[in-house]
């Protein structure tokens, strides 16, 4: 207890003094807080009552614009139009059944699809407008302005819509809106029933600058839910601008050089990674999801055995062919199992094991370089190389080429493709390495595969002496008023750390394919431009017996075409992958032309120009 | 036990326990209210309500057992529990739970306890212990109160980062109230004010615009008319709809019809005043001013420095933040998230509180024994 008692001290009379002026202080201020409860429920209490009783003051959401989407050159790709959505409050309607069957049938549809929509909106909170139908026609909005009193709690809304204008031009990289899920609500902060949200594409992957921040009203309604003033009002912000790398003539151009052909095309800046077009067919018009799809439309989607919502470019892998011989020219320079003037015989095939391996030319080429062996590709001296290099430095050199793996593009399900490896097939299939599965590798068969987007990154690494890109597709990001918020810098994910000359040979081989007589890719030839290229035919059945029938074959049967090329050849500017699935006819005579195209557009060179020149290519043959 | 005679007995504080029963009972029913489903089979209760009640129960048996002992001997150990509330608040953002996008709980498995709600009475508790000993009497100057800044920047900066920057304003409010209390010399106070106002417009200055943007909308919550400015408005027509007698409890259609945002915590006294009217809130205000006053006999009747300032600072919290909660719920001060002591929902708010009134009440029954 002494240390209790010596502890002990007086209360000081300034404690009493000051405690005077803190009763005092609390008496004046729980004063004046009755005297604002006073203002609040006595002076004012009538009209406070009738608002509550009326339930006059609504708060109402301004959905915020959102952001455009623009090419590299500032042309629209994106836009938004203004739309007529039907919104009902409830607690307005009085009979909530009745008003619906009303409005039904004067807009003649099903009640049953309101319906719907009134039940995924039970938990909102009060007074708060349930979206019925998005984008109606003119002249229903005629008829619901006439019968506004049959219709109490009903009105019309005005608001933003995603539009395409150009529809599925592009679909997949643009990607599409949609009404934001249950999940998606639950993972991301702010977002509330009926918000749209991008789904894919650019529209996902860039959803927090384009999604703006909505606004809202304060305003005070009559009876029947009419707006009669606005008491307050935040401005919606509209979202951002997206200003893509894409160029949309040349994706434009793009799209009509594909013409009837199922498959895909990407155009690559060899010296940034940058998407200049991106095309998969079949495709779907993103503005169906916009105006809210119907569950009819999304199952016709999905169950399309076309898979138009699948991005061929990155989703789709293909063995590449012979495309894969330019991974397999640099691999066996690099490695020195061949020199630029090794020669390897091909007489039409060569026996290994137990069977006869084929060159795609039945009689052979005679005497190959290296070069030459791009040129004509030779499939026998390809076979000679693979077998020289062994499967693990084939698979090591397509590594470094970005093979195998996601390119890292920021889109949904990238595929990686597949470079085999003796360690990859142990773990897939618990089985060594056969020999034998090197020479179908080596001409770009067998279990290999890639994608149209990892073959354009090849070209594109050859063309720019050596350098990977990870591909993209957005340049900037930009306010409203043109400040650019986000700068999109290249990305290197890999440097191939090759000989000069190794590139340079196979830049000068591949330039040979299109330009010399003797190339496989001469309908890529462009007036004025050097390009170079590289033909493919990759097989979907087997490998050699059926090869030469494909007129009579089942589609699905068929061989895929593929080219890969740059121009110019000298200071490559544009690097392009084409492939045309199940073309039934060889990369040079299905997708040669139509890379020929794009690279024409792209250097400016006129339509007509290109049939000249096939014309001459045609006849120097 | 030796102490607990009978001379002690005769002085417990029957009005004080009184007071906060009645209190802690208008928060229960007006909790029921806010929480009760309306069926039309009748009534259903929300397990809310219950464990309201529990926490009023665990808080009456601290309050009680907060008596049994010499308040004196808190003094000694004033660091310590200071310290401890001070550990749990560091936990926060390590094993803390988030809630209404703030990290303030942490989860003991039966029960979430809220530190930011403890270190009020924890600071309470550490400044009477400093200014107990404090060696210079009545006239402070502002020299001699620097070490007490230490024990409010502390708590201050971890609840900020939370962030709860409502709790921040009533802890350095409750710092200020002890601070004058304790004698801090007027032109000191007047001194602090001319430095705050010259460093708010500097630092002002330096803040981003977007950082600007978010102190407004935290000192100006109206101007958001989707967020805090609507339930501003929908606050203000349940109360003023009370009118003068009210809509009769259980019929106050604001909060029937969810149109009040945490209408059992911080907009308690909304539903409160819907349905009792101008009368009940005449009433509830009477009774937490009977509350601080009486508190304020306590502190100005104790023996010493230590009971006379632990009573007043613990009636400092329960003042500035009825005070506070009213002003925000009817629309003149800022929406902060300051919950109406005794009546908003909350077991940590409520439960440490009871408590600290039961010190309150040890402290007016030993004012005879030494």
């Amino acid at each position: 207890m002494t240390s209790i008692v010596a502890s002990r001290r007086e209360v000081p009379a300034t404690f009493r003094r000051r405690l005077v002026v803190a009763v005092a202080a609390v008496l004046v201020l729980f004063g004046l807080a009755l005297v604002r409860l006073w203002h609040l429920e006595v002076t004012e209490g009538d009209q406070y009552r009738s608002l509550s009783e009326n339930n006059r003051i609504r708060l109402k959401r301004v959905q915020a614009t959102r952001g455009t989407i623009l090419d590299r050159k500032g042309q629209i790709l994106v836009d938004n139009r203004p739309s007529f959505d039907i919104a009902l409050v409830p607690e307005d309607a009085h009979d909530v059944p009745r008003t619906i069957t009303k409005l039904a049938t004067l807009l003649n549809t099903d009640p049953h699809e309101f319906a719907g929509a009134l039940q995924a909106a039970a938990h909102r909170p009060p007074f708060e407008d349930v979206i019925l139908k998005r984008d109606i026609e003119w002249d229903n909005i005629v008829a619901l302005e006439t019968h506004q009193l049959e219709l109490p709690g009903v009105s019309v809304q005005v608001g933003p819509r995603r539009t395409y204008p150009f529809n599925d031009m592009a679909a997949h990289l643009l990607g599409y809106v949609g009404e934001v899920s249950q999940k998606e609500m639950a993972d991301r902060q702010g977002y509330r029933l009926g918000d749209l949200i991008g789904k894919a594409g650019a529209e996902r992957y860039w959803e927090d600058y384009l999604r703006g921040v909505d606004g809202g009203q304060q305003v005070e309604v009559d009876a029947v839910g009419r707006k009669l003033r606005v008491l307050s009002e935040v401005e919606e912000t509209p979202g951002h601008t997206l200003v893509m790398t894409m160029d949309r003539d040349l994706q434009m151009a793009a799209e009509k050089a594909m013409g009837d052909h199922e498959g895909a095309l990407v155009a690559l800046d060899p010296r940034t990674g940058d998407v200049l077009a991106m095309v998969s067919r079949p495709a779907f018009d993103p503005n169906v999801f916009a105006r809210g799809i119907k569950k009819s439309e999304w199952r016709a989607l999905l169950q399309d055995r076309k898979h138009p919502l699948n991005s061929k470019a990155v989703q789709g892998t293909y063995p590449p062919g012979s495309t894969f011989k330019v991974v397999m020219a640099a691999a066996a320079l690099e490695e020195g199992v061949v020199n630029p003037f090794t020669q390897i015989f091909c007489g039409g095939g060569i026996f290994f094991g137990n069977r006869t391996f084929r060159c795609w030319r039945p009689s052979g080429h005679g005497n190959m370089n290296v070069h030459e062996a791009l040129v004509r590709s030779c499939d026998v001296f390809f076979y000679q190389v693979g077998q020289r290099l062994g499967i693990d430095a084939i698979a090591d050199y397509a590594h470094r080429f970005g093979l195998g793996a996601p390119t890292g593009i920021t889109l949904e399900h990238e595929s990686g493709g597949i470079i085999p490896s003796s360690a990859w097939k142990q773990q897939r299939f618990g089985e060594p390495w056969y020999a034998g599965e090197t020479l179908s590798v080596a001409i770009g068969q067998g279990y290999v595969t890639t994608t149209p987007l990892q073959m354009a990154n090849v070209m594109a690494a050859i063309a720019n002496d050596g350098t990977v890109y990870r591909p993209q597709f957005v340049k900037r990001v930009e306010t409203t008023d043109g400040q650019t918020i986000v700068e999109e810098k290249p990305v290197v994910s890999n440097t191939l750390g090759f000989k000069k000359t190794t590139l340079l040979q196979i830049r000068q081989a591949l330039s040979d394919v299109v330009n010399s007589n003797r190339g496989t890719g001469s309908k890529a030839r462009v007036r004025g431009i050097e390009v170079g290229g590289k033909t493919g035919t990759s097989q979907v059945g087997k490998l050699g017996a059926e090869r030469t029938k494909q007129g009579h074959m089942a589609r699905e049967r068929k061989d895929h075409a593929w080219f890969i090329a740059f121009a110019p050849v000298n200071a490559p500017e544009i690097a392009v992958a084409v492939l045309a699935e199940h073309a039934g006819e060889h990369g040079g005579t299905a997708a040669a032309p139509i890379a020929q195209q794009v690279i024409a557009h792209y250097f400016g060179v006129a339509d007509d120009d290109d049939a000249t020149i096939r014309q001459t290519a045609r006849l120097s043959f | 036990m030796r102490q607990f005679d009978r001379r002690l007995a005769y002085h417990f504080d029957w009005l004080l326990v009184l007071l906060t029963l009645a209190v802690a009972g208008v928060g229960l029913v007006t909790i029921y209210s806010a929480t009760v489903a309306t069926t039309h089979t009748g009534f259903t209760a929300n397990p809310l309500v219950i464990r309201q009640a529990a926490y009023a129960a665990l808080g009456l048996v601290g309050m009680v057992g907060a008596v049994f002992f010499d308040y004196r001997r808190l003094e000694r150990y004033a660091y310590v529990i200071y310290a401890f509330a001070l550990v749990l608040l560091v936990m926060v953002p390590v094993v803390g739970s988030v809630g209404g996008g703030a990290r303030r709980w942490i989860n003991l498995g039966f029960v979430s306890v809220q530190p930011s709600e403890l270190i009020k009475v924890g600071l309470v508790i550490a400044l009477a212990r400093y200014f107990h000993r404090a060696r210079a009497t009545g006239d402070l100057r502002l020299r001699d109160v620097v070490p007490a800044f230490f024990l409010l920047a502390v708590p201050a900066v971890l609840i900020l980062a939370q962030p709860d920057l409502g709790t921040v304003g009533v802890v350095t409010i409750v710092f200020f109230s002890i601070l004058f209390f304790a004698g801090l010399r007027v032109r000191s106070f007047v001194l602090l004010a001319v430095i705050g106002g010259a460093a708010v417009p500097l630092l002002w200055h330096h803040l981003k615009p977007y950082q600007q943007q978010r102190v407004m909308t935290f000192l100006s919550p109206e101007m958001d008319p989707l967020g805090a400015g609507y339930h501003v408005i929908q606050s203000k027509i349940a109360i003023g709809s009370g009118m003068f007698w009210g809509k009769g409890y259980l019929h106050g259609t604001q909060n029937k019809l969810n149109f009040l945002p945490e209408q059992h915590t911080d907009f308690i006294f909304s539903v409160f005043a819907e349905e009792w009217g101008y009368v009940g809130a005449l009433v509830l205000i009477a009774l937490y001013a009977a509350l601080v006053l009486r508190g304020f006999q306590v502190s100005y009747r104790a023996k010493d420095r230590f009971g006379s300032l632990l009573a007043f600072g613990i009636v400092a919290i329960v003042f500035w933040q009825a005070l506070i909660n009213v002003g925000m719920t009817s629309g003149i001060l800022p929406v902060v998230g300051i919950p109406l002591p005794f009546v908003s929902y909350g077991g940590s708010s409520l439960t440490s509180m009871m408590v600290a009134l039961g010190l309150v009440i040890n402290v007016n029954m030993r004012r005879f024994s030494f």
